[in-house]
């Protein structure tokens, strides 16, 4: 669509399939297009055999590193998480190496062969676990959604006009993972009746630990992962082991995770007090709000692409952490009024599901929003609404209505409602 | 060579059944020295915290050496986290959260430290550093007096501020499930 092509009456194929691709966000300039299958290149004999396939030349892809909200384009020192081009992507299972990225103290490299797993406290028998240990017990794999707890962040208090929807929603990501159901390790250790919390440590720098209460979802649904997407961790996501916590948010997942220690009450670290509570308008603190809440994102058309009167498909993600989603719908006239997207099958629990619907715009001023139900019931809220239960300073936990607003000349912007 | 083959088969059928007993065999028992080395946690009522103390004039010191150069000189107007001030702001459009105005317990600021701290060199400081670099950081927020000295059993009776400005979630809270066992 940001090509220049003459206009034409009727929708011709070649646009359509312009459209088509430009609405899942492969911009890729290509100022010599094939007008006649006589232009289209000769075929050749193609490259070697290699232990590795790298992406094609023609896909410009990437994460964009990132500080806190509002500071973007920041040396990779500063920055603090680094975020999925999910205007980019199609499906629902995101590249290993474009999985988001948050960390406190970088990306360690650790050597598996000198890794180990404790686990102790309130249990009858503390045990150390190498990497081959775990590999040798019984695995589970799982497509789950993991979430950053402070994605969303931008637009508390105000909406950036030239923010992409990477910029907005890209600490979401989902990898199918394998590992060890929490459940048998702690058969193995043999948890006390008066544990009734586990305290998840991470080998980084900083040794990330978080307090997670021992519920029979998280008891039945947790595991200790060293496999992403079919091959062992990235460093970037926790090699050699991470926990994994469907559902649940981002920084419960520790990664590079050492040391699991069970308890009869929270240890209070700095990440579950200072970090990832909720400050609401009255100046009071949510905590322990662990749960990543029902959201969805329409990621075509989405901020800073650009758009022709006519055919236009829609399409975005949606997730819940408290299991499958049941429903998309997407208005397109600034939520007066809604209709049902089709969902991508498989639609899997806590995990991403794609959603897409046709559209006809007419050409005026409008905004495209989305809203996403789960199968629990849990409706994502409008922006008035959330503002009004979380207020602005919240900081963690954004799972508001996203806008976009499209002006006459078809481009999309950022906008709080 | 029939031998060996009823032998085999007769083994397996053994290993099938003795399977769950085998499951245990993961993993191997650490040695008490081996967990005190990496069981740093420390939680509000105090439980974790080693021997030593710290006084607010040495942590004085122990930060300007190890601390200021991100947190700024008194822990304010540094590159990184403000550690100091913000007292009275969390209701307001532009709240400041410090470890004075937002931190409910002074067991996480050693916890922290220890763990995490200082950011290149995470776990050099002593335990008596830890302890005195705690109690600079809370004399700086007026929560104790500039001549006090924390140990084990005096950081957990520390009352922060903003103690009672938390509210658990009922799902998953310390306070969840009460009344039902």
């Amino acid at each position: 669509m940001s090509e220049s092509e003459p206009e034409s009456p009727t929708l011709s194929r070649r646009r359509m399939l312009n459209l088509a691709s430009a609405s899942i966000g492969t911009l890729v300039a290509s100022p010599a297009l094939a007008d006649t299958l006589a232009d289209v290149p000769p075929r050749e004999p193609g490259a070697d055999l290699s232990a590795h396939s790298e992406r094609s030349k023609f896909v410009q892809i990437g994460r964009i590193p990132e500080a806190g909200p509002g500071k973007r384009k920041v040396d990779p020192d500063e920055a603090i998480n680094s975020k999925t081009p999910l205007q980019k992507l199609v499906g629902s299972i995101t590249p290993s190496d474009l999985h988001y990225e948050r960390s406190h103290s970088g990306a360690p490299e650790l050597d598996p062969d000198k890794h180990r797993l404790l686990i102790h406290g309130l249990v009858q028998k503390p045990l150390v676990f190498s990497v081959d240990d775990l590999k040798a017990m019984p695995s589970v794999s799982r497509v789950v959604f993991i979430e950053c707890t402070g994605n969303g962040w931008e637009n508390w208090k105000k909406a950036d006009p030239n923010l992409t929807v990477q910029n907005t929603h890209g600490l979401v990501s989902t990898n199918e993972w394998t590992g060890v159901p929490l459940k048998f390790l702690v058969d193995l250790v043999g948890i006390d009746r008066g544990s009734r919390w586990m305290l998840a440590e991470g080998g980084d720098a900083a040794g990330v630990a978080r307090s997670i209460p021992l519920t029979d979802e998280i008891l039945d649904e947790a595991f200790v992962a060293y496999g992403q997407n079919g091959e062992p961790l990235r460093p970037a996501h926790g090699f050699p082991m991470r926990l994994v916590m469907p559902g649940f948010e981002g920084n419960l997942n520790i990664k590079w995770l050492r040391r699991m220690k069970f308890g009869d009450q929270p240890w209070m670290t700095r990440w579950e007090t200072a970090r990832y509570t909720q400050l609401l308008a009255n100046g009071k603190a949510r905590q322990f709000q662990l749960r990543m809440e029902t959201n969805s994102v329409i990621t075509s058309p989405s901020g800073m692409m650009e758009i022709r009167p006519g055919y236009n498909r829609i399409t975005g993600i949606a997730w819940s952490g408290h299991g499958k989603i049941a429903r998309v719908e997407v208005s397109t006239d600034g939520a007066r009024s809604w209709k049902q997207a089709q969902l991508s099958h498989p639609v899997l629990p806590k995990a991403q599901t794609r959603f897409q619907i046709d559209w006809d715009w007419d050409g005026k001023p409008t905004k495209i929003v989305s809203r996403s139900t789960d199968e629990k019931g849990n409706v994502q809220p409008d922006r008035g609404s959330f503002i009004a239960e979380m207020g602005r300073n919240a900081l963690f936990h954004y799972n508001a209505q996203q806008t976009w607003s499209i002006d006459e000349a078809g481009r999309i912007r950022n906008a709080l409602a | 060579m029939r031998l060996p083959e009823t032998l085999f088969a007769s083994f397996a059928v053994a290993a099938a059944c003795i399977a769950p007993a085998l499951a245990y065999d993961f993993g191997r028992r650490p040695t008490p020295d081996e967990i005190r080395l990496w069981d740093i946690d420390v939680r509000p009522d105090g439980k974790g915290l080693p021997e030593g103390s710290g006084a607010v004039a040495r942590g004085k010191q122990v930060f300007e050496e190890n601390c200021a150069a991100c947190h700024g000189d008194g822990g304010q107007g540094g590159i990184k986290d403000r550690l100091v001030g913000g007292q009275g702001t969390l209701a307001s459009d532009m709240p400041v959260k410090t470890v004075g105005s937002f931190w409910p317990y002074a067991t996480t600021l050693f916890d922290y430290i220890r763990r995490a701290m200082p950011y290149p060199a995470p776990g050099s400081l002593s335990d008596d550093d830890t302890y005195a670099v705690t109690a600079y950081i809370l004399s700086l927020n007026g929560i104790i007096s500039a001549d006090a000295s924390l140990d084990k059993a005096s950081l957990p009776q520390v009352k922060m501020p903003n103690r009672d400005g938390f509210i658990p979630e009922a799902e998953f809270g310390p306070t969840r499930g009460a009344g039902r066992k």
